[in-house]
C-alpha cells in the first residue's frame, strides 16, 4: 500500500482466525490503520491480495459490509446528533441489530444518550463509536484504537465487552499502540513497524521467546564505540544486546544472576558507571525496542 | 469457543434497502430541520426577502408590468427558498458530512452509496416541500393571489420548476462538497447564494435587469424564478427556462459523478 512514493504497509502477510481477538500492534505512523481499511475496503491494495471472510473486501465490498462491523479511528457522526439517535440509526440500517438500550447502558453511554455528538468526550465518542461497530451483530469487527482517549476505568469496561464479544463467537480485530492492550487482550498479535510484520504470536510467544528477562542498562556517560558487540562477546550465546540511543542498552537473556553480573562486571571493565540498571520479565514493549531499537509508546 | 446464544452472537445482515433508505431520509431531514442556520435560510430570510420586497415596491413604483409586487415577488421567493435548501444546505450539510466521517462511517454499513444518495434527495424533497408549504401561507397571509387563470397547468408548470431547480441546484451544491474543504464549502455556498439572491433572476423578474438580463437569463437562479414566475403569474410553462435547468442539472451531475470523493 502506497501514498505517492512513500509506502505505508509494505510485504505485510498475516491471518486471523475465527472468534479470536487480533492485535495489529505498533508505534503511529506503523500503517496500522491503512491495514485495517484496506481490510474494510477503504483502499484496494496495490499488490498482494486480501481476505475478508473469504472475500475480496475491495471487489465485492458490497457482500462483506453487511457482515463486518467497523470502527474508526475518529469520527463517523454528524456533530448535531444525539448519540443515541445514531447508534438507533446504525442499528436501523441492520436486520437482526442488538438492542441500543442494553448497548448504551454496558458502554455507560446512559448520561449522554441525548448529547449532541461534538459536546461528548473523547471516551464517550470513542465508545459510541465501538457500539456502533457492535449494534449490527457482525461475524467480524475491525476496531482502530477501541481506547484511545479512554479513562482506565472506560477501558477495563471495553475490554471486558470486547472479551464477551469474543466469548460469543465474534471476531476482533484492533489495532493499538498499547502493549498492555494486545498482551491483555489479544489471542495472536502482529507487530508491525514501517508496514512491515516483524513478529507475530501469541503475547506469551512474543514475550518469552529463548529469553526470560530483559536488563535495562541506563549509563551516565555516553557508551564507548562497540560497546554492544564486546558486551554481548562477554555474555556468551543465549543473549541479545540492543542500543537504544547512546546512554541507554536492552539485553535480553536467561534469567539469572549470570547475566546481571557480566553486565556489571563489564561495565566496571569498561569504566562505564550505570545510572540505572532494571531488571524485568520481557514485555510486549521490550520486544519491539529490541527489533527496531524505537521506543513503541506513541 | 462460540456459543451462539450469547448476547452479541453473530447474526449479520443489512436490512430490507427501502428501510434503510427511509431511515437515512428521516435522519437527514431532522438534522436539517434541527440545525438553526438552515431554518434561517430556508425560512426565514425567504419571508424577510418577501415582505421587504413588497414594502420597497410599493415605495419606489417599481414597474413589473402592471402586476402587484406581491404576486411577482411571492413566486421569486419561493424559487430563493428552493435555492437556498438545494444548493446552499445541501453543500454545506454534506461538506461537513465529509469532514467528519459520517459519509465514510456510513460506507462501512450495509447503506450502499446509491441509498445514501436516494435518502438525501427524499430528505431534500421533504424538506423542501415543507418550505413552499410554509411560504405559500405566508404570501397568502401577505396578499398574494397566484394566476387562476389554468391551475392545472400552474401547478403542473411549478412542480416542473420545483423539481427542476432542486435537481440542478442539488448537483451543484454536492459537486462544490465533494470538490472543496469543508470551510470552503461554506463560504462558498453562501457567498453564491447571495450573489444570486441579489442579482441573479431569482427574487426579480430577468427582465427587469436591463441589458444585463441577457447573461442573466442562462443562471440556473433566472431560470428557476423565471419558470415559477410563468407558471404562478402567467399559468403558462416556461419550456426555455426548464431547459436551462435541465441543462445546469445534466452539467452538475456529471461534474458531481466525476469529481466527488466520498471521504
Amino acid at each position: 500500500m502506497a501514498y505517492g512514493d512513500k509506502t505505508a504497509v509494505d510485504g505485510l502477510s498475516l491471518q486471523v482466525g475465527r472468534g479470536s481477538i487480533t492485535a495489529v500492534l505498533g508505534p503511529n505512523g506503523a500503517g496500522k490503520t491503512t491495514t485495517l481499511e484496506t481490510c474494510e475496503g477503504y483502499r484496494r491494495p496495490q499488490a498482494g491480495s486480501v481476505r475478508v471472510l473469504g472475500l475480496d473486501p475491495h471487489r465485492q465490498r458490497r457482500e462483506l459490509l453487511p457482515r463486518v462491523g467497523v470502527m474508526l479511528q475518529a469520527g463517523g457522526a454528524w456533530s448535531g446528533v444525539r448519540a443515541m439517535e445514531m447508534l438507533d440509526h446504525v442499528a436501523a440500517l441492520h436486520a437482526h441489530p442488538l438492542d441500543t438500550a442494553m448497548l448504551r447502558d454496558r458502554l455507560g453511554l446512559a448520561d449522554c444518550g441525548r448529547t449532541p455528538y461534538r459536546r461528548l468526550s473523547g471516551g464517550q465518542q470513542q465508545r459510541l463509536g465501538l457500539a456502533m461497530a457492535l449494534v449490527g451483530r457482525p461475524e467480524l469487527v475491525f476496531v482502530d484504537e477501541p481506547t484511545a482517549g479512554m479513562d482506565p476505568q472506560a477501558r477495563r469496561t471495553t475490554w471486558e465487552l470486547l472479551e464477551e464479544v469474543r466469548g460469543d463467537g465474534v471476531t476482533v480485530v484492533l489495532t493499538t499502540h498499547h502493549m498492555d492492550e494486545a498482551e491483555h487482550l489479544a489471542d495472536q498479535v502482529h507487530i508491525i513497524d514501517r508496514g512491515r510484520l516483524i513478529a507475530s504470536g501469541t503475547p506469551t510467544e512474543l514475550t518469552s521467546g529463548g529469553h526470560t528477562a530483559t536488563i535495562r542498562l541506563v549509563v551516565t556517560r555516553p557508551f564507548p564505540e562497540g560497546a554492544p558487540e564486546s558486551l554481548a562477546a562477554d555474555l556468551g550465546p543465549g543473549t541479545q544486546v540492543t542500543q537504544l540511543d547512546e546512554r541507554s542498552m536492552l539485553i535480553a537473556g536467561p534469567a539469572d544472576g549470570t547475566t546481571l553480573r557480566v553486565v556489571s562486571a563489564w561495565c566496571e571493565g569498561h569504566d562505564v558507571v550505570p545510572e540505572s540498571l532494571a531488571l524485568g520479565r520481557q514485555s510486549l514493549e521490550d520486544v519491539f525496542l529490541a527489533m527496531t531499537g524505537r521506543e513503541l509508546a506513541g | 469457543m462460540s456459543t451462539p446464544t450469547g448476547t452479541f452472537a453473530p447474526a449479520p445482515g443489512g436490512a430490507t434497502l427501502s428501510r434503510q433508505v427511509a431511515a437515512q431520509a428521516r435522519m437527514e431531514a431532522r438534522l436539517m430541520l434541527r440545525n438553526g442556520e438552515q431554518l434561517l435560510l430556508a425560512i426565514v430570510i425567504p419571508v424577510i426577502v418577501l415582505v421587504g420586497g413588497v414594502l420597497a415596491a410599493d415605495r419606489v413604483g417599481l414597474d413589473l408590468d402592471g402586476h402587484r409586487a406581491v404576486d411577482v415577488l411571492a413566486p421569486g421567493v419561493l424559487a430563493l427558498a428552493v435555492m437556498s435548501t438545494a444548493f446552499t444546505s445541501i453543500a454545506i450539510a454534506t461538506g461537513f458530512e465529509r469532514r467528519y466521517g459520517v459519509i465514510k462511517r456510513l460506507g462501512a454499513s450495509p447503506l450502499p452509496r446509491s441509498g445514501l444518495l436516494l435518502g438525501k434527495v427524499l430528505a431534500l424533497l421533504n424538506v423542501v416541500a415543507l418550505q413552499l408549504v410554509v411560504l405559500v401561507v405566508a404570501g397568502l397571509l401577505l396578499g398574494w393571489r397566484p394566476t387562476l387563470d389554468h391551475p392545472p397547468t400552474s401547478i403542473a408548470a411549478a412542480v416542473l420548476a420545483v423539481a427542476a431547480g432542486t435537481w440542478a441546484f442539488a448537483s451543484l451544491g454536492l459537486f462544490v462538497a465533494g470538490l472543496l474543504r469543508a470551510e470552503a464549502t461554506l463560504a462558498l455556498a453562501n457567498l453564491v447564494y447571495l450573489l444570486l439572491m441579489a442579482g441573479g433572476g431569482v427574487v426579480l423578474p430577468t427582465s427587469s435587469y436591463g441589458a444585463a438580463s441577457a447573461v442573466i437569463q442562462w443562471l440556473p437562479s433566472a431560470a428557476l424564478g423565471d419558470a415559477m414566475r410563468a407558471a404562478l403569474v402567467d399559468a403558462r410553462l416556461d419550456a426555455s427556462a426548464l431547459a436551462v435547468l435541465v441543462v445546469w442539472g445534466v452539467l452538475g451531475t456529471v461534474l458531481t459523478a466525476r469529481t466527488f470523493r466520498w471521504e
